[in-house]
């Protein structure tokens, strides 16, 4: 069982460590009640989908994608390195907005945990 | 020259309309309008172009830089997106025309070109999703349009907005991130992000959990996005806090977009014979969409805001579409489809009106609407029109698509859902009969009296969309052969017909 289990886990441990961090990031997300936390959270659960792609196209030994006389030359794709770079371009703006509310959210009610929000509401 | 390069078209103006009305907001904020309205207005003409060249000689297809696909970005246009960008555009420019007046009395002067300039963005986003061809497109074009969407939430002056606005954010972004890993997933099986490559590549490899895994990550991430029954807790809030305008702008382009996006990816992307027999996703569709039809009605009586109560019957006319394509038969995902342009017409006209009590009277709460239909006689006749569509009174918009979905279930020999159909109805009747007799039969509460005999109906700019949209409640259901003509050969192209 052990053995059939563990190679398994070595070979695709890039996987299991993003899953991992996604789930952290989650947590975070549901069980934080400070809304900075929670865009932290948010922000740990991006960047764990960039190293699912990212890691999913690597090849061990490849190189730059540049075209070579050599037809042997092995290359990483490319093209997942690039979707991510834009998905860091939506990241970071998806960040910026919510950091934007957090302040103005502090502005308004002079706190930013949610249970104390939650009580101010109530009141009102 | 130019007819060529339309499918796109429809996406860069909206993008350079944001800039110039940005920079024309600094040189004199009136100019903004104009601007903001222009550029859907010839968007709105260019789609129905786009409609009726799709209509004449089949999908259009568009590629980006002249890169072919499947490796440059591909937009294709066929009847279902063609329809979709039409019906949203057409809204886009009724709350356009809407928002000019109604968001001056909700908004600090000085945000008026940001107002108008995020509203482009939403428009371009909502429109890229519509056109686009390319899975990964659509979800950056997703992002753009959510994006836009949180801070239209927050523009106002309303406290609570910037909370429902986090709340939708924090939704939002975890959707969009399921969305994205599903994209991850099919393409490291599959080395494509084209939508037709995908349809072409995917049934031999149906079987792989990589593939289930991420059908199952798009269900989910969309899912939250149009606010299916237990991931709606987002929605609520962010109708019931917004702007006027922007609530009209949620409400039917938003959630609409969110349901083509579903549509096309079961439908585009998988293929019937995958949602429905390797992975019976569509019966677990079915009865979702069931809970949310009742549960979203029943809340939605409790309600004593109108804004809330309207908001809540939303998720109940979700449910409605979602039912239509998850009962799978062509009748059924015809009348789902429908449904599209029959809710965006229908909820678009009654929170335009809830906004138009607002704007004239400052009244949010539906007991305090009491005798408001003799001081405010037009925008209270129009809330019946849309409000007899919502409950499915023939010849209204509502009724032919409830008629259609529970056509179809009969057909597959669901008639359960039939059942439930009939008793939403009566819900609905029950929550919408109760705002009409308080406008109607009922004499003011002391407290608001003051308030409701000084209203009148709201200003032209707001009144027009208005009546054109109670209107277009009886003519497109009178003239329901119109859309069908458009959608039905779509059905009858994924589902093979009947």
């Amino acid at each position: 069982m052990i053995e059939t289990l563990v190679p398994g886990l070595f070979l695709r441990y890039n996987y299991y460590m993003a899953i991992i961090i996604m789930l952290i990031g989650l947590y975070a997300m549901i069980a934080k009640g400070n809304l900075m936390k929670k865009i932290i959270g948010l922000n740990i659960f991006q960047t764990a989908i960039f190293l699912f792609y990212i890691s999913s196209s690597d090849i061990i030994g490849g190189t730059a994608p540049i075209l070579t006389t050599d037809p042997a030359t092995v290359y990483v794709n490319p093209l997942p390195h690039v979707l991510i770079l834009t998905a860091i371009v939506v990241a970071v703006s998806t960040t910026a907005v919510g950091l934007a509310l957090a302040i103005r959210i502090y502005e308004a009610y002079g706190t930013i945990e949610e249970d104390e929000l939650i009580a101010l509401e109530a009141k009102e | 020259m130019i007819a060529d390069h339309l499918p796109v078209l429809v996406v860069v103006l909206p993008l350079v309309g944001a800039v110039a009305t940005l920079l024309a907001g600094w040189a004199d904020r009136r100019l903004c309008f104009p601007i903001a309205m222009a550029t859907t207005v010839i968007q709105f003409c260019i789609s129905l172009v786009l409609l009726s060249q799709v209509m004449q000689t089949g999908p259009l297809h568009y590629n980006l830089g002249n890169w072919l696909p499947p490796w440059g970005i591909e937009y294709v246009i066929d009847q279902l997106n063609g329809f979709v960008l039409a019906v949203i555009l057409f809204l886009c420019v009724l709350s356009c025309l809407y928002a000019n007046r109604s968001i001056l009395s909700e908004i600090d002067e000085k945000k008026i070109p940001a107002f108008y300039t995020v509203l482009l963005l939403l428009v371009t986003g909502v429109c890229g999703i519509a056109v686009t061809g390319d899975l990964f497109n659509l979800y950056v074009f997703l992002e753009i349009s959510s994006l836009a969407a949180y801070a239209l939430v927050a523009i106002g002056r309303e406290k609570r907005a910037l909370i429902s606005s986090f709340t939708y954010l924090v939704m939002g972004s975890v959707s969009a991130c399921f969305i994205l890993l599903g994209i991850g997933h099919l393409y490291i099986v599959t080395g494509t992000l084209n939508m037709a490559d995908l349809a072409r590549v995917l049934p031999p490899l149906y079987g792989s959990t990589v593939v289930q895994t991420a059908f199952i990550f798009f269900i989910i991430g969309l899912s939250i996005k149009t606010a299916l029954f237990p991931l709606h807790l987002w929605l609520p809030d962010a109708y019931r806090y917004s702007p006027s305008a922007v609530t009209v702008l949620l409400s039917t382009i938003v959630s609409k977009i969110g349901v083509y996006a579903l549509i096309r990816i079961l439908f585009s992307v998988f293929t019937p014979s995958f949602i429905i027999i390797d992975i019976p996703v569509m019966e677990v569709f079915c009865w979702l969409a069931a809970a949310a039809i009742i549960g979203g009605s029943v809340i939605a009586i409790a309600q004593t805001d109108l804004k809330r109560m309207l908001a809540y019957s939303s998720v109940s006319q979700m449910g409605y579409i979602l039912l239509g394509i998850g009962i799978a038969d062509s009748i059924a995902v015809t009348g789902g489809i429908l449904h599209i342009l029959n809710h965006a017409v229908m909820k678009g006209c009654l929170f335009m009106i809830a906004g138009a009590f607002i704007y004239t009277s400052g009244i949010r709460s539906i007991e305090d609407l009491r005798g408001i239909a003799r001081t405010m006689p037009l925008t209270a006749a129009a809330f019946v029109i849309a409000a007899a569509s919502m409950i499915g009174i023939p010849p209204t918009v509502g009724f032919m698509s409830k008629w259609f979905i529970a056509l179809g279930a009969l057909e597959s020999g669901q008639w359960i859902f039939v059942l439930v159909i009939l008793a939403s109805s009566l819900l609905t009747a029950v929550y919408f009969w109760k705002v009409i007799e308080y406008m109607y039969f009922r004499e003011p509460v002391p407290a608001c009296g003051e308030a409701i005999t000084s209203a009148r109906d709201p200003p032209a700019g707001m009144l027009a969309p208005i009546l054109v949209l109670a209107a277009a409640c009886v003519l497109f259901g009178i003239f329901v052969s119109i859309p069908l003509e458009i959608i039905v050969p779509f059905v009858t192209g994924i589902l093979g017909g009947t």
